[in-house]
């Protein structure tokens, strides 16, 4: 959070700044190590250590890696019931990106603020790595679509036992709602993200505003606004998950509607 | 709002960045790590089941064992009932021949002592003519002085012994 001018900016912890690289370029385009990077770095190295304490291999798990089979057994089980037998062979790529999403959205949530010179970073609240996300899966759901099913793939879009009058119209409507699967796959978790994090800077704001402003405002404004942050943090955790699953529960129906049509 | 005003000098880092990270989340998480975790999991679980067919298995050999020595101790019970029950008869059958036996011999000591009775009676009667004859004869001669025949009084003896 940054108070510039007096005034708290609840946008600033969204602002990417470049850390150090700001001249690296791939082709004529920069790829500096921002901020954001940094927070994908430490979300990879979170799911990393995370699963290391999972690969002791015991017969009988510990703590640990029961928590790690928990998860890897709950997108499993996910996948399974979603998609079938087939879905095996997709259950790494949405386990990565439950991981991902999940880790990333609990590391930005984290009070790192409380460091002098330390922003969280919730690099889910960023269209670009959502949509990039969004844009992988739908390219998977396109590639195994059509590399399965060749053109046949468009039955899709005509659910069984639809009458011939009405082919055209729903050919339309589904296609158009398959298109749109990425659009809302991507911006759905930006703007829960997002959302949530102004909802709790815009509170935060308050409780220091009205604490400066004096006694009587911080009682009548910073206690109640603090209360109400204590609360909406921990739905924000919630959403944290919830988004998480909700990403990853989409791209395997959408992973069946591919490998099993109908 | 940073997300849009920033996306065109930003862009390229992001997704630079995100695929960099993703891709090692997906390569060595994902496809390394993930299946041996899975492996451990399914191998747990078959060895769960297995142990668990194993005890089944177990379970039904022991009640087969069960049923075979119930059967085999029903048998056991039902020979030795029969084993009593013909010794038993077999007892029967010889104290009846051994009681049969003593019978006869009873019978035969019986009939050898009632002949030896009966000679010994008629040996016995026979005496007491021959001494009745004698004490007559003395009799006669002493109260009448006449003397008696020993063939006389012998008859008049048997005359007064059958007449009672």
């Amino acid at each position: 959070m940054a108070a510039e001018g007096g005034k708290i900016d609840p946008m600033h912890q969204f602002l990417i700044e470049p850390l150090f690289g700001r001249t690296w370029e791939i082709a004529g385009y920069n790829i500096a190590f921002t901020n954001s990077a940094l927070f994908m770095v430490v979300t990879l190295a979170c799911i990393w250590l995370f699963m290391l304490g999972g690969m002791k291999r015991e017969l009988v798990p510990g703590r640990w890696q029961a928590a790690v089979e928990g998860c890897t057994g709950f997108i499993a089980n996910m996948m399974h019931a979603n998609i079938g037998p087939k879905g095996k062979a997709f259950t790494p790529y949405v386990f990565s990106l439950f991981m991902f999403i999940l880790v990333a959205n609990l590391v930005g949530m984290l009070p790192l603020g409380i460091v002098p010179g330390l922003h969280a970073f919730t690099v889910t609240s960023h269209l670009t790595v959502t949509g990039v996300l969004a844009i992988i899966t739908f390219a998977i759901v396109l590639i195994v679509g059509f590399g399965k099913h060749g053109l046949h793939f468009f039955s899709l879009f005509v659910p069984q036992g639809t009458p011939m009058l009405m082919v055209p119209l729903l050919f339309v409507i589904e296609l158009f709602s398959f298109l749109v699967r990425p659009f809302s796959l991507g911006l759905r978790l930006f703007v829960a993200m997002t959302a949530g994090h102004i909802l709790l800077k815009v509170l935060a704001g308050f409780v220091i505003s009205g604490a400066n402003a004096g006694i009587g405002t911080a009682l009548i404004v910073s206690i109640p606004s603090f209360v109400l942050m204590i609360g909406i943090t921990l739905l924000e955790l919630l959403v944290c998950a919830i988004q998480a699953y909700v990403f990853a529960l989409l791209a395997s129906l959408y992973l069946n509607d591919a490998i099993n049509l109908h | 709002m940073p997300q849009i005003a920033q996306i065109v000098e930003t862009y390229a880092s992001q997704i630079f960045w995100l695929l960099v990270t993703f891709g090692l989340i997906y390569f060595v998480i994902g496809r390394a790590m993930l299946p041996r975790i899975q492996a451990t999991v399914e191998s747990r679980d078959g060895k769960i089941a297995d142990d668990i067919a194993a005890a089944h298995k177990a379970h039904a050999e022991a009640d087969e064992t069960e049923a075979a020595y119930r059967a085999r101790i029903d048998a056991a019970r039902a020979a030795a009932q029969k084993a009593t029950q013909e010794a038993k008869a077999e007892a029967a059958r010889d104290a009846e021949v051994r009681v049969k036996a003593a019978d006869a011999e009873l019978a035969a000591k019986i009939a050898e002592a009632d002949t030896r009775i009966a000679a010994a009676q008629a040996e016995a009667l026979a005496g007491i003519a021959e001494v009745a004859a004698e004490a007559a004869q003395d009799i006669v001669s002493k109260v009448s002085g006449a003397t008696v025949s020993r063939d006389e009084a012998a008859g008049a003896v048997a005359a007064a012994l059958a007449n009672g």
